[in-house]
């Protein structure tokens, strides 16, 4: 084990550059939170500069910072307290270097080199953003850089070392090595993060005291591109959790789950307020409050996790100390742009009216559920702390509370976001929507009927939530064919239409069909069958139409286990269908057992194995389930991320072109809206 | 009017912000919250025995100190203290008793059917009313109890080997001293 451990003293520098990298990306960032200001407020041209350059050289260091942490890693450098606790030299390489943000101090660098990135790229991005507003959008992505990098200097340092170093680490909890686990933080991070830049724009914007549609377009591809990465996040999270424990659950309420949720819930509610300040030129002091609010859950959920208030399976420091500096943090940040909030958005004026019956009406409706619900998950992971604190009678609030208090506030959303595309900017004819979405009746109609009828007796929610989903997809359809006109003019034309749709059009399309796709999957785990038997090899257990039949238990090893792994085939109507292997690995340095599930899944229904203990006559505990329609979930989200990314592409293109835009329609718009 | 408008987040934001700073005063660890409930005798329970096993009743426990642990198999962070309570019970012989919190007693018993079962005995509180009178704020939790039935020690979220090790059994121990 001293290969890799005495390795480490030939570069012993390396540790080293990444703190001073560190050290003086604090004060690259002091410089980035004040000169640029200054700048902007005395229409300083060389002063105003200063914040593009400092950006991204504060980039170069925290990457700096960041590969010489990652270094440390790899080479196993345990002269280094951090790496200590959280590597081992038997560790496979994939994860030693996710280990790098699998520990407090090592993610809360991740989370500043991430800002570090998102600050580079509006500094790279930007030529055509007016130079004042740039300058004070970097400032104020410095002054939160800062922040952060105080709090990593002076409570959480990565690089702080130990003599004489240590033979071998501690860190090699099995349950954190994993794909899934490992990979989710960075894409969580990057989605907090990048709301910073939203934030940055309001808190700018308050700052000019203007919001106009230009803004909002300058605004729009960084909150898309941030919630994109956010529903990439929750999805692997939640993926994560269904694969690795075992009972087929995908959410649990998780106060950490719900810290990257709620962000989530107030930045979607956020991308489509800011369409309707681009277009309409309207709900700006509400858009301004949209992107504050949002970052500031975002750290909260940073501080959720970090302190120590609140406990959860992926919470690694608890430590009042730092939980105190974080709260300074949020102080500064959330109540410094609330203040400013509070003095300025009253004088923003407000621009088209419009009736509450339109898309703008639809959006706020929209707004309104989104907001609710995240202010139920916020109640609801809080609450227990709000009656701590007041030493008053002690509540739990479980999962039990969500399913009653999230899901029927989600319903009627889901149910509007079908007829919300269909209604016309300013007045929009609700009937005349209605009636043209007669397909979507039907749609509706008959997957109620058939899913009632194959289900015959099974829980009638979960039908009308399959209802639900069908609902949307096919009003999501309607919508479609309606702006190409299908079936109203030639084939051809409407070809010609769907290829000049803007890529945002399908952007909402797709991320819409996404969540439909999502709904199904969360109706349909009503239906979900399980059987829990105990069988010796040569045992089968029948679960809805599967025969599997346990042939074997077999010892491997692995890199850094053991592992009993049964040999489980599965066979249909006599046909043979596959072989899983279900495993529980024993980590002897740990002293831990772990299951690893064996799931089958044909992308429409999963078959899910869990091996349980063994008893002395050789029998297993087997989990089998059978889950209709789970993979939805996540492909759902996956599509809803990718109808981001499409609409992410069509913005981009304005950006870069948008005074120049030759669409005529869309120019006069953009025009008529930014008077 | 509208002014005041606009100063409502604010305000909500710094209630908030309050209630977070009441929680992180000195001496607030959130893993071991100083309870109101410390140094009060623990509230009277006779559960229902998992399994129709015995049922779990305060009473018949004092007299030796012991452990009480609130768990439920819906608690992701159970899942992670368990190989701990597993050793505890197996290398320290320590008097551990379970409640299954909110929890249906069939996905309870399989629970530990898959695990391992590391209580002496496990009680039933599908409705949580013997988690809210110990003041349960989330499950897993830990409390530890005298011999005379009085609450010494709670922990909060999921114990960790050090904890166990440094506090946990040498609190066991003094209170089987004395």
């Amino acid at each position: 084990m001293d290969k890799n451990g005495r390795r480490s003293p030939s570069l012993p520098m390396i540790t080293e550059l990444g703190h001073f990298a560190l050290i003086l990306a604090l004060f690259v960032a002091v410089i980035q939170s004040t000169v640029p200001l200054i700048g902007a407020a005395r229409r300083h041209v060389g002063w105003m500069a200063v914040g593009r350059s400092c950006a991204l050289t504060g980039f170069g260091l925290t990457a700096l910072a960041m590969l010489a942490l990652m270094h440390a890693y790899v080479v196993s450098d345990f002269s280094v307290i951090n790496v200590i606790e959280n590597s081992h030299t038997d560790k496979p390489l994939l994860y030693k270097i996710t280990g790098v943000w699998g520990n407090h101090e090592g993610s809360m660098l991740l989370w500043v080199f991430m800002l570090s990135l998102c600050s580079a790229a509006v500094a790279f991005f930007s030529d055509n953003l007016p130079p004042a507003l740039r300058a004070r959008v970097l400032a104020v992505q410095g002054m939160i850089a800062v922040g952060f990098l105080l709090f990593i200097l002076l409570t959480s340092n990565p690089f702080l070392r130990t003599f004489p170093p240590a033979p071998n680490g501690r860190g090699l909890n099995p349950v954190l090595q994993d794909p899934g686990l490992a990979f989710h933080p960075p894409f969580l991070y990057l989605g907090y993060v990048g709301f910073s830049v939203a934030f940055a724009f309001a808190v700018a914007a308050l700052i000019e005291g203007r919001v106009d549609a230009a803004w909002a377009r300058w605004v729009r591809p960084w909150t898309l591109a941030s919630w994109c990465a956010l529903t990439i996040g929750i999805a692997m999270g939640s993926w994560w959790a269904y694969y690795t424990l075992g009972w087929g659950g995908w959410w649990f309420w998780d106060p950490v789950e719900n810290a990257s949720f709620m962000p989530w819930l107030v930045g979607t509610a956020l991308i489509h307020s800011s369409i309707v300040v681009e277009k309409r030129d309207t709900l700006k002091s509400w858009t301004i409050l949209l992107c504050i609010i949002t970052f500031s859950l975002s750290l909260v959920g940073t501080f959720l996790v970090r302190s120590g208030v609140l406990t959860s399976v992926h919470a690694f420091a608890t430590d009042p100390e730092r939980g105190t500096f974080i709260l300074l943090l949020l102080v500064a940040a959330i109540g410094g742009s609330l203040t400013l909030y509070a003095i300025r958005a009253p004088a923003l004026k407000g621009g088209g009216l419009f009736a509450p019956i339109s898309r703008e009406g639809a959006v706020v409706l929209n707004n309104l559920l989104l907001s609710c619900g995240c202010a139920t998950v916020f109640l609801g992971t809080l609450y227990p702390l709000f009656l701590d604190a007041m030493d008053g009678p002690k509540l739990s609030v479980g999962f039990p509370f969500f399913n009653r208090t999230f899901a029927p506030m989600m319903v009627p959303m889901v149910i509007a976001v079908g007829v919300g595309p269909m209604l016309a900017w300013k007045r929009g004819d609700l009937l005349g929507a209605l009636q043209r979405l007669w397909v979507a009746y039907i749609a509706t109609a008959v997957t109620i009927l058939v899913a009632w009828y194959v289900t015959y007796g099974g829980p009638v929610l979960a039908v009308l939530g399959l209802g639900l989903a069908a609902w949307l997809a096919s009003a999501v359809l309607t919508e479609y064919a309606e702006r190409i006109r299908l079936f109203r003019i030639p084939l051809a034309d409407s070809v010609r239409r769907a290829i000049h749709l803007p890529r945002s059009t399908y952007g909402m399309s797709i991320a819409h069909f996404g969540l439909a796709v999502s709904v199904a999957g969360f109706a349909a785990s009503a239906f979900d069958k399980e059987a829990i038997e105990i069988v010796k090899p040569g045992g089968s257990i029948a679960i809805a139409g599967y025969v599997l039949t346990l042939d074997s238990v077999d010892h491997i090893q692995g890199p850094n286990y053991t592992a009993e792994d049964a040999s489980i085939r599965v066979t249909r109507d006599g046909q043979f269908v596959t072989t899983m292997h279900p495993e529980r690995r024993f980590f002897p340095l740990q002293k831990q057992t772990t299951g690893e599930t064996a799931i089958r899944t044909n992308l429409v229904t999963d078959l899910y194995i869990a091996l349980g203990d063994s008893d002395t006559a050789g029998s297993w505990t087997v989990r089998v389930y059978w889950k209709p329609l789970v993979p939805w979930i996540w492909i759902g989200a996956v599509i809803m991320a990718f109808g981001g990314l499409v609409s992410l592409s069509d913005r981009r293109w304005r950006v870069g072109a948008a005074a120049k835009a030759a669409s005529g329609r869309r120019a006069s718009m953009v025009a008529a809206a930014g008077e | 009017m509208k002014r005041a408008f606009f100063l409502l987040p604010l305000v909500i934001f710094l209630i908030i912000v309050g209630y977070f700073a009441i929680s992180l005063r000195p001496g607030h660890d959130s893993h071991e919250l100083p309870s109101a409930m410390i140094s009060q005798p623990a509230p009277g329970f006779d559960l229902a025995g998992l399994n129709d096993g015995k049922p779990l009743a305060l009473d018949t426990l004092k007299g030796h100190p012991f452990i009480v642990n609130f768990f439920a198999s819906w608690c992701v962070p159970c899942r992670i203290e368990h190989p701990l309570l597993m050793r505890m019970a197996a290398q320290n012989h320590v008097p551990l008793y379970g409640i299954a919190y909110k929890d249906k007693p069939e996905d309870s018993s399989r629970l530990l059917a898959n695990f391992g079962d590391p209580y002496r005995q496990v009680g039933i509180d599908r409705d949580g009313r013997v988690g809210l009178n110990f003041g349960v704020y989330g499950v897993p939790e830990t409390y530890v109890i005298d011999s005379a039935g009085i609450i010494r020690k709670r922990f909060v979220g999921p114990l960790n080997a050090e904890v166990v090790d440094k506090e946990l059994l040498p609190l066991l121990k003094q209170l089987g001293q004395s």
